[in-house]
């Protein structure tokens, strides 16, 4: 209710609503317009039709404030699942979470360097698209990254590890927060709005493949204003790519908040020739149904989407950031107590009856446990020998090496040792 | 000690070189008539033929194309128009739109694109009409493609070739005049190479393609055009050219000069000029690869001649010629008998007026008359 009568009371905190009324005096009066809900227990099942087995399909009736459409006929507003995959979605949620929180320790205890920027609050988004899409589909995104690291099959203690800077880390100790890749997930990308065409020509490769995989290629709502953002919009439609554009809006790109960024802050209109699709990035249900529903209209050749996951960062937008000087504290306590996604999920899941509480809290316990011991193992890993031979592997693709690489000073150039050509299989080539 | 490192023997080293310097006056400054000229005496005659960088490098992208589908050119014009120097010509009719795309004027979205499709298996050559435009791109070249594979612990290779047109033509003013060897000759993680002549461009183009990793082939507008004699060898689709190794375009005892793509056409008319005037031998070195460098090749010669000159047309400070000389200084500062030099572009952004763009950049008489300076002729 409070999302149906002021959506955009998150947007434009108490400081700016000075100039509030100024612009809303631009903007055309919508009357009972239905707007995206970030409610995270927004959806419905019927109790009765929650079956007893874990793997028994039931369908689940998302609100209709999940969605909002542009130049779109809007997905089904339902979604089916099974108990089992409530609970793992739970469990993913619980675990993205703990892992965060796990690195925000890690940070202030001075073991993690450089930049470090946490997803804790928009963990439905990574979660939601895992459970909608196939390991075959691709996925690219920013530097908030950890949690798609995660869902696209990082280990726990490989992720922290690469915080730690760690040899046994997913990018052994050469990324560190910002650069993870794996199978379908090529990172981790530190330059704002550079990932989102490279995301196009991920799907133009599936294309012409002619695979029927979906990418998608996330970035920030800081990032929609980036010039090659429109750029791959305009060749994904010309082109007719399998891409999904899919803005993560937290609301701020650092501390500006969308409004004063953005001359359109409906991130999912701006394809303007691409219909789009607004979703409830807090429920991790509609998430997943929106991710679904793309890889659907991708794979029958309908071209590009643009989504638009309203969502909302806990956190300060680096570790640097306290996160209060942009928005009001009250604001984040807001969020925070009435749509965290995991609270919603499980609120569902306790009124569905597909988990009691007690179980919901053995799912929090192994959650707990498997990240901690998991980062206690990436604690206890060794830091890169500190090498030529590590410092100088993999500049470029194994066997195709210059001949040498020049050190600081010529006594420190690297001799490649001699090896025949070996290219690695490309992870997105699964 | 380092220097045995540097200075180990090569065996293919002199592989290309030809050992008879051929007598021949050179009225015309040109510089493909010259190397043809040149060239004609000592290649097989029986089976060399004449052809054009231009279709050097089309027969490169055909052959390569033809040997495998994930091959595919990307860029502004290289289909209906058939490129916009024409060095794709032909391809669209032959492979069709689905592997010679058009792309909008959208360098930096399109070269993401291309770099996403080569992070997915593809092998892209990304066109750009030329590499003044590629700054508009320079990020997704150096952020996206040459740095991801190091920083992905090495499993996520990008086999990309960035190609176009480098540095000057003519009158063709401030913005359309760069030469951008120096910028990504510096970042680890990409190759790049600047040919000069038919077999350089078709040798190292499909090396390039070939090649696992990011390549950016600078070519040059104004030797699109120049005709230079093809080896049989050559001719054959199987003809790659190793990067990293420079070719003694001219072999000679008095100086070295160190030279690559437009520039040693005017090293080798420059090196006559000093032979018919001076009655010295001047070295021309073709670099062909900026990244690798060879170095080797450049101090077996400096330690031959003992004179050191680096020839090129980009902006001066900081360039590829600073770069061969710190090298030079670095690896062979005992050899030498004179300080190192360096002929390059002025530093000045490149003027429209003829006269002007014409004392912008090195001349045939600039060199033959600075190296005659540098050994006291």
């Amino acid at each position: 209710m409070l999302s149906k009568f002021a959506p955009r009371a998150f947007t434009a905190p108490v400081r700016y609503n000075a100039g509030a009324p100024l612009r809303a005096a631009f903007r055309p009066v919508m009357v009972a317009r239905r707007t995206v809900t970030t409610d995270a227990a927004s959806s419905h099942a019927d109790k009765e039709d929650v079956p007893d087995s874990d793997d028994a399909p039931f369908q689940v009736k998302l609100s209709d404030e999940a969605f909002e459409t542009y130049e779109l006929d809007p997905p089904p507003y339902t979604l089916d699942t099974t108990k089992g995959e409530l609970k793992k979605m739970y469990y993913d949620m619980v675990a993205v979470r703990r892992m965060e929180m796990a690195a925000d320790r890690l940070y202030k205890e001075k073991k993690v360097r450089g930049f470090c920027h946490l997803s804790t609050g928009q963990e439905a988004v990574a979660v939601g698209i895992e459970h909608g899409i196939e390991k075959t589909d691709h996925i690219i995104t920013a530097y908030r990254c950890h949690g798609f690291a995660m869902m696209r099959g990082g280990s726990v203690r490989s992720i922290i590890g690469e915080l730690l800077g760690r040899r046994e880390g997913i990018a052994h100790g050469k990324g560190g927060s910002m650069h993870m890749f794996s199978t379908g997930f090529y990172g981790g990308n530190g330059i704002v709005g550079a990932q989102v065409p490279v995301g196009a020509g991920i799907g133009f490769a599936d294309q012409y493949l002619g695979k029927s995989s979906v990418t998608l290629s996330l970035y920030g709502d800081g990032a929609s204003n980036q010039g090659q953002v429109f750029e791959a919009f305009n060749m994904a439609k010309l082109w007719n790519l399998p891409v999904i554009f899919a803005c993560e809006n937290n609301k701020y790109g650092m501390g500006t908040a969308s409004a004063r960024s953005s001359a359109l802050p409906e991130y999912y209109k701006r394809g303007q020739f691409i219909p789009g699709l607004k979703i409830n990035g807090m429920d991790v249900l509609a998430v997943k149904a929106a991710a679904e529903f793309g890889k659907q209209w991708c794979a029958a050749g309908k071209g590009p989407l643009v989504y638009e996951f309203v969502t909302y960062r806990y956190g300060g937008h680096s570790m640097s950031d306290p996160g209060t000087t942009y928005r009001t504290r009250e604001e984040i306590q807001r969020m925070r107590s009435t749509n965290d996604p995991i609270a919603g999920l499980k609120l569902k899941i306790l009124e569905w009856e597909v988990a009691s509480e007690e179980e919901l809290k053995a799912i929090d316990r192994k959650a707990r446990e498997h990240v901690d011991e998991e980062v206690a193992a990436a604690e206890a890993m060794e830091a890169p020998h500190a090498t030529q031979e590590v410092l100088y592997e993999d500049i470029y693709v194994r066997g195709s090496e210059p001949e040498f690489l020049r050190g600081r000073t010529p006594e420190e150039n690297f001799y490649y040792p001699e090896r025949p050509v070996q290219v690695p299989k490309s992870p997105a080539q699964t | 000690m380092v220097g045995s490192r540097v200075l180990r023997p090569a065996a293919q080293l002199l592989r290309s070189s030809p050992s008879v310097l051929p007598r021949c006056s050179f009225q015309k400054v040109t510089a493909p008539v010259a190397a043809s000229r040149w060239r004609r005496t000592y290649a097989s005659p029986s089976g060399s033929k004449e052809m054009t960088v231009r279709d050097a490098l089309n027969e490169a992208m055909a052959e390569e194309m033809e040997k495998n589908s994930k091959v595919f050119v990307l860029g502004e014009e290289v289909g209906q128009y058939n490129g916009a120097y024409k060095v794709t010509k032909g391809l669209l009719d032959r492979f069709g739109e689905k592997r010679v795309i058009d792309s909008p004027i959208t360098e930096s979205g399109f070269c993401g694109l291309t770099v996403g499709a080569a992070l997915a298996g593809l092998h892209p050559i990304c066109e750009f009409m030329t590499f003044n435009f590629a700054m508009q791109a320079i990020d997704q070249i150096i952020n996206s493609a040459a740095k991801t594979h190091y920083m992905s612990g090495g499993i996520q290779p990008c086999n990309i070739t960035f190609r176009g047109p480098n540095g000057f033509a003519s009158g063709v003013g401030a913005q359309h005049s760069q030469d951008y060897s120096a910028w990504y000759g510096s970042i680890p993680g990409l190759k790049v190479v600047a040919p000069y002549s038919a077999e350089d461009a078709k040798g190292l183009l499909k090396a390039a393609i070939r090649d696992p990793n990011p390549v950016v082939v600078l070519e040059n507008e104004l030797l699109y055009g120049l005709s230079f004699p093809m080896s049989e060898e050559a001719q054959s689709d199987e003809f790659v050219l190793p990067f990293g190794k420079a070719k003694i375009e001219r072999p000679g005892k008095d100086l070295t000069m160190v030279t690559l793509s437009r520039c040693v056409g005017q090293c080798l008319v420059a090196a006559e000029m000093l032979k018919s005037k001076y009655g010295v031998e001047a070295e021309v070195i073709n670099l062909r690869s900026v990244k690798p460098l060879d170095v080797e090749a450049i101090i077996k010669s400096v330690k031959k001649t003992g004179h050191m000159m680096a020839v090129e047309s980009g902006f001066p400070s900081f360039g590829v010629g600073a770069e061969l000389i710190a090298l030079t200084a670095e690896y062979a500062f005992d050899y030498l008998e004179a300080p190192p030099v360096r002929v390059t572009g002025a530093e000045v952004p490149t003027p429209y007026a003829q006269c002007l763009e014409e004392m912008s950049f090195p001349s045939e008489q600039l060199i033959a008359d600075y190296a005659a300076k540098l050994l006291r002729l």
